[in-house]
């Protein structure tokens, strides 16, 4: 069960942070394994008050413990629980394989997001995947699945989010490194907005890509071979490529910021409990 | 001289691929450096982006003139070029090459050897016979054969100590036509003409000449004070100085070069002559001069009895007086003075001169009795040494004539000067003059001389006397008798009359004496009858080989045969001894050999070949590396990492030294990674040498006798060095030792404090007596004030250094002896009944101190022997034994502590006492 190498990464870098660890079961304490407190009365099993029993209310639910106190009668209210459906897409196309000092991009993507996964699943809520493979459920058991289900590599050399079966008003977590077509991207999260799905768009990139550390005559290729670009001196090449991974970070952020979904980028050289962090106070903010 | 004289190739037509150079720089041109292909996902967002420069995408001219000097080297090496490459139109017909071998040859064979070789192997193909004829060989069949087989012969070759000797009339006929090479010593032989035209017969003869200059030994002689030694040099050039070396044996027997002399050769001059002093106890053991550097049998001189120990006879007067002391016997100091040096005879007058020896010495006689067969042998050569004495002095008294057997006429009684009865006072000796045979020697003042004969005087007096007195009367007198000579002292042999025989002067005067006459020679009329047997030969190079069963040869044969196969240069045995021949005799010359004018000289050296195309080869290959680097340069792929192995590769074959140089961090890798023993550098760098060989040999004795196994030891610098990777310490006591300084002191007591153990060596114990202290003694207690030290008491005999490995009882280095301190038992321990041990479980001692030198003993060289000396023969080597146990023992108790101290080793150890 535990031969999924995002997976242990994943338990390792959840277990690495403990006070993460430990808000997520402060929460699981105060509410009912399943849901979150709504902090309104409705299904639940966690007392929320008693209030006047009022005409049209069942007998059955008067509460007479409490109502034997007094003259009038009341009813026990308890607090809606309903649990959130946090729903993920990885980018598993062969771009997301490209490493330049060991972890690929959709190693670590994938361990952030099973960290992630498992920390909402300690606090009851339900991960799945977006594209209706894995729909969301609680469980040590999905959290496996999923850890299978991020692993899986496609040939397609750049991918765009799948969001056929997202569920409305739940939370989407997108993770790639967005260097496909920003058209569909575009209007992949665009419908999934008016879905009212919130969430969060997580851009991974290798060092490499971050610094183009190319020199001389060089022959670019992606990573299933579908585009190529020759350059006679990369060197030069280098402000023009800065540029326009700019562009693309401003036209991602633009993106997020005006469907009010969040954008971060991270770099596979980096800690991936900073991402961790970032997508947890993401989605713990919408909570 | 043209660096390249000539230069050939092997393949000339593939010299035509340097035609295609220009092609491969047209194609090379067109061609760019191949792009880099990277694997890149950014490549999405680079697409329509434009390159702002076009790089140079040709290669630069600089690494196309690099290739193509590749491919220059490449076909030009493989075209093998070849420097003096032999002529082809003389590759058609069969090929002689033929070596001298002689002696002459030998000083520079391996280059004839060489240069015949190569002949061989580059006129030779297997199309082309070849033979080989060395011509000093054992007679052959001459057959033409292959390159190879001839190479062989040639290889198996081996100069003799003979000249070329043989009758070549005919011998080349069933031969047919057939070209020669001879590669000529400068030497003439006799037969050297007849051969050449016997072999202008058959085709072309070329002659290359050995540059060799040959050194010969002439016969030497002997002189009165040591030897002369001769030598003749084959070209008469500048003025050359050569070493000669006297060898022969030592006193022990073993053979040994006694003496040097140096010959030197004035400008245009054939010949030298110089002179060596040597004591004549030396000059019998000569065995052979060698010419040094030179490498033939003719710089070889081998000697035999002819300059070896004379045959004296010693006669007195008195023959049946045995009733005086021995002291006062007419002949002893004689017979104590000569006996050494020479074989003496004894024997009555008659007896002794058939005998014929060298020299006759009477000692006080005044009644000879055969005179005339005494005179006719001194005639002959014979040297007869006479001393006075009272009888030679009373004897006078009847002559009327002189006696022929005297050399002077002697006045009768004689006469005594400073005794009891007489004014004067003894006269000492006048220094001797110049043409008489002692001058040079010195005239020591305590030899004085009381009584005396004297010489009646006259005219004809002067000439004979060779040594006076201080008042001018004669001492010595000689005159010639025919080839011999007559000799008088006109003292007694003992010391009745003079002190002369007890001085060291006489010695040597009678030394300068018996040598004049010595004369063996081995005329041929002599030798009839006798028979000689080659013991040692003379080979080519002039080194001397033991010969067994060679056939005796008759001594007038031997005397008339030249050296030749049959009778070879070497040492003879005959009856009673031995016969040097050698190369040259004394009328030798070395005469240049003069070749006919159809004979095709090759100058003084041939011409040797070179194969270059292995040289263009390599260099094809190392510019091939060049271009490879450069190319990756070119295309930036030069990346650290390559730079990295190219300078590692750079750097491990040129200085692998310099990879293994020691910074402190590899140093504590290393000595934590085995067991080092270490010791403290001293002042003194002959001690620390020693140290490191003693814990070297130790390190070596644990290895094999223990599962201890150090690694090489170290020497520590106690300011500098970190001590506690080192369990032991080895640390012997110099007088220059400084005094510790704080820090040095806290980093001791720091390493005495964690377990280790130090062994102060005052190396001291040989001179180390009760109740005194050595300067060594005071060092170390200055040292030793300032440590934490426990207390300490002499090792007691039960002590766990007795019995940690070895059962010990004394721990002895190069001394043996010395009180060993140890740290004293804490508690005394309890002896139990029966038990041979206390029972003492106390911690390991944390100083060993004593001063028996135990690194001298231990040490050993390079070779694992032991470096200095222990002790005399096998007792000796029992003490280093016992040593290196004892060193096993401290280490021993260094790493396992008083694991032997337990009390369940005592049943063990009380089977093996024998209990």
């Amino acid at each position: 069960m535990n031969s999924n190498p995002p997976l242990n990464a994943a338990f390792e870098l959840a277990s690495d942070w403990p006070q993460l660890l430990s808000q997520a079961q402060q929460l699981a304490q105060s509410f009912s394994p399943g849901g979150h407190g709504r902090r309104r009365a409705g299904p639940g099993d966690v007392f929320w008050q008693f209030r006047p029993a009022q005409a049209g209310d069942a007998l059955r639910s008067i509460d007479w413990r409490r109502s034997a106190r007094a003259d009038e009668q009341f009813v026990r209210e308890n607090e809606w629980q309903a649990a959130q459906a946090v729903q993920f897409w990885i980018d598993n196309s062969a771009a997301m394989q490209f490493s330049s000092h060991g972890e690929s991009k959709q190693h670590r993507a994938a361990t952030i997001a099973l960290a992630l996964a498992i920390l909402l699943n300690q606090a009851g809520e339900r991960v799945g995947t977006s594209d209706g493979a894995l729909p969301p459920q609680t469980g040590r058991a999905q959290i496996s699945a999923l850890a299978q289900a991020v692993a899986r590599r496609t040939s397609h050399d750049f991918g765009t989010p799948i969001t056929t079966d997202l569920i409305p008003n739940s939370l989407a977590v997108f993770a790639s490194d967005f260097f496909g077509d920003l058209a569909a991207l575009r209007q992949r999260v665009t419908r999934a907005a008016a879905l009212r799905v919130q969430g969060v768009l997580l851009m991974v990139l290798d060092p490499q890509e971050l610094n183009f550390p190319f020199q001389g005559r060089t022959l670019f290729e992606s990573m299933a071979g579908s585009l190529r670009h020759e350059s006679q001196n990369a060197d030069d090449l280098r402000p023009a490529y800065f540029q326009a991974l700019e562009e693309r970070q401003a036209q991602l952020a633009n993106l997020a910021q005006h469907l009010g979904w969040q954008f971060f980028i991270h770099h596979t050289d980096q800690p991936a409990s900073g991402a961790l962090r970032d997508l947890y106070h993401a989605l713990e903010y919408r909570r | 001289m043209m660096l390249f004289s000539t230069i050939g190739f092997t393949a000339p037509w593939l010299l035509l691929g340097l035609l295609a150079l220009p092609l491969l720089w047209i194609l090379l041109r067109a061609v760019p450096p191949a792009p880099i292909r990277r694997c890149f996902p950014g490549v999405a967002l680079l697409l329509g982006l434009r390159d702002e420069t076009a790089q140079a995408d040709k290669t630069p001219w600089w690494l196309l003139l690099l290739r193509a000097l590749v491919m220059a080297c490449l076909i030009i090496g493989l075209a093998g070029p070849i420097v003096n490459p032999v002529p082809m139109e003389q590759t058609q017909s069969k090929l002689l090459v033929i070596l001298e071998g002689s002696w002459a040859d030998a000083e520079d064979w391996d280059a004839q050897q060489r240069a015949a070789l190569d002949l061989v192997q580059q006129l030779g193909n297997p199309e082309r016979p070849v033979m080989f004829l060395q011509l000093t060989a054992p007679e052959e069949d001459l057959v033409f054969s292959a390159a190879s087989e001839a190479a062989r012969a040639i290889r198996a070759a081996e100069p003799n100590a003979w000249l070329p000797k043989r009758n070549w009339q005919g011998q080349f006929e069933p031969l047919g036509d057939f070209d020669t090479h001879w590669l000529a010593s400068p030497l003439d032989w006799p037969g050297r003409d007849q051969l050449v035209r016997e072999l202008l017969r058959h085709g072309s003869v070329e002659v290359s000449m050995s540059r060799s200059s040959s050194i010969g030994l002439l016969p030497m002689r002997a002189t009165a004070e040591g030897i002369e030694i001769s030598a003749l040099r084959m070209t008469a050039g500048a003025a050359q100085v050569v070493a000669v070396y006297i060898v022969g044996s030592d006193p022990s027997g073993v053979e040994r070069r006694l003496q040097r002399a140096d010959i030197e050769f004035a400008a245009q001059e054939l010949r030298a002559t110089t002179e060596v002093q040597l004591p004549l106890e030396m000059r019998n053991r000569i065995s052979r001069l060698v010419v040094s550097g030179h490498r033939s049998a003719a710089a070889v001189r081998l000697t035999d009895d002819r300059i070896q120990r004379p045959e004296i006879a010693i006669l007195t007067g008195e023959t049946s007086d045995r009733e005086g002391l021995i002291l006062f016997a007419p002949d002893h100091y004689l017979t104590q003075a000569l006996s050494p040096v020479a074989d003496l005879i004894e024997g009555t007058l008659d007896d002794v001169i058939l005998a014929n020896p060298d020299t006759i010495i009477l000692a006080d006689v005044a009644k000879i009795g055969s005179k005339e067969a005494l005179a006719d042998w001194v005639a002959e050569g014979g040297t007869l040494v006479r001393f006075a004495g009272p009888r030679l002095a009373a004897a006078q008294f009847e002559a009327r004539e002189r006696d022929p057997l005297l050399p002077v006429k002697l006045r009768a009684g004689g006469r005594t000067i400073g005794g009891a009865m007489s004014w004067g006072a003894p006269k000492t000796l006048q220094s001797f003059e110049i043409d008489t045979p002692f001058y040079g020697l010195p005239t020591p003042d305590e030899v004085t001389v009381t009584a005396q004969v004297l010489a009646e005087p006259g005219p004809d007096l002067a000439p004979h006397v060779i040594a006076r007195l201080s008042d001018g009367t004669p001492l010595v007198t000689r005159r010639q008798l025919g080839q011999g000579q007559v000799v008088l002292f006109h003292v007694t042999a003992n010391t009745q009359w003079s002190n002369l025989p007890i001085s060291g002067l006489f010695v040597a005067m009678l030394e300068r004496l018996s040598v004049i006459g010595s004369a063996a020679n081995f005329e041929p009329s002599s030798l009839a009858g006798s028979t000689w047997q080659l013991v040692q030969q003379l080979a080519g190079t002039g080194k001397l080989m033991h010969v067994d069963y060679r056939a005796g040869i008759a001594g007038d044969q031997l005397a008339q045969a030249a050296i030749s196969p049959q009778t070879p240069a070497g040492l003879y045995q005959g009856k009673d001894r031995r016969w040097a021949r050698n190369i040259l005799s004394e009328d030798s010359q070395f005469s240049p050999a003069l070749w006919p004018d159809e004979v095709r000289l090759l100058g003084q050296d041939l011409a040797r070949s070179y194969r270059l195309g292995a040289w263009f080869l390599a260099l094809a290959l190392s510019v091939l590396v060049a271009d490879v680097v450069a190319s990756l340069w070119i295309s930036r792929r030069l990346r650290g990492g390559v730079l990295a192995v190219l300078a590692g590769a750079l750097l491990t074959s040129i200085s692998p030294e310099s990879a293994s140089a020691q910074t402190p961090q590899d140093q504590a890798i290393a000595a934590s990674r085995a067991v080092v023993l270490a010791y403290v550098e001293t002042q003194d760098a002959r001690q620390d040498e020693i140290s490191h060989a003693g814990l070297l040999g130790l390190s070596q004795a644990l290895f094999q006798r223990t599962s201890i196994e150090p690694a090489e030891p170290m020497g520590l610098s106690l300011t500098h060095d970190e001590l506690s990777f080192f369990p032991f310490l080895y640390w012997p006591v110099t007088l220059g030792q400084q005094a510790l300084s704080p820090e040095q002191l806290r980093k001791l007591n720091r390493y005495l404090k964690g377990g280790g153990m130090i062994l102060f060596d005052t190396r001291d114990s040989n001179i180390a007596r009760v109740g005194q202290t050595t300067k060594e003694g005071r060092v170390l207690q200055q040292l030793a004030s300032r440590l934490n030290l426990p207390p300490l008491a002499p090792i007691a005999p039960d002590h766990v250094l007795t019995r940690s490995f070895y059962l010990l009882q004394d721990f002895p280095g190069r001394f043996a002896g010395g009180e060993i301190w140890v740290e004293a038992p804490q508690n005394s321990g309890v002896a139990v009944e029966g038990m041979p041990f206390r029972n003492l479980n106390d911690g390991v001692t944390p100083v060993v101190i004593g001063g028996n030198d135990w690194a001298a003993a231990w040490a050993v060289d390079d070779a694992g022997e032991p470096l200095l000396p222990v002790g005399r023969g096998m007792a000796g080597e029992r003490q280093r034994e016992i040593a290196l146990r004892f060193g096993v023992n401290l280490i021993m108790h260094v790493l396992t502590g008083n694991y032997k101290s337990d009390q369940v080793h005592v049943p063990e150890l009380l089977k093996r006492l024998g209990e």
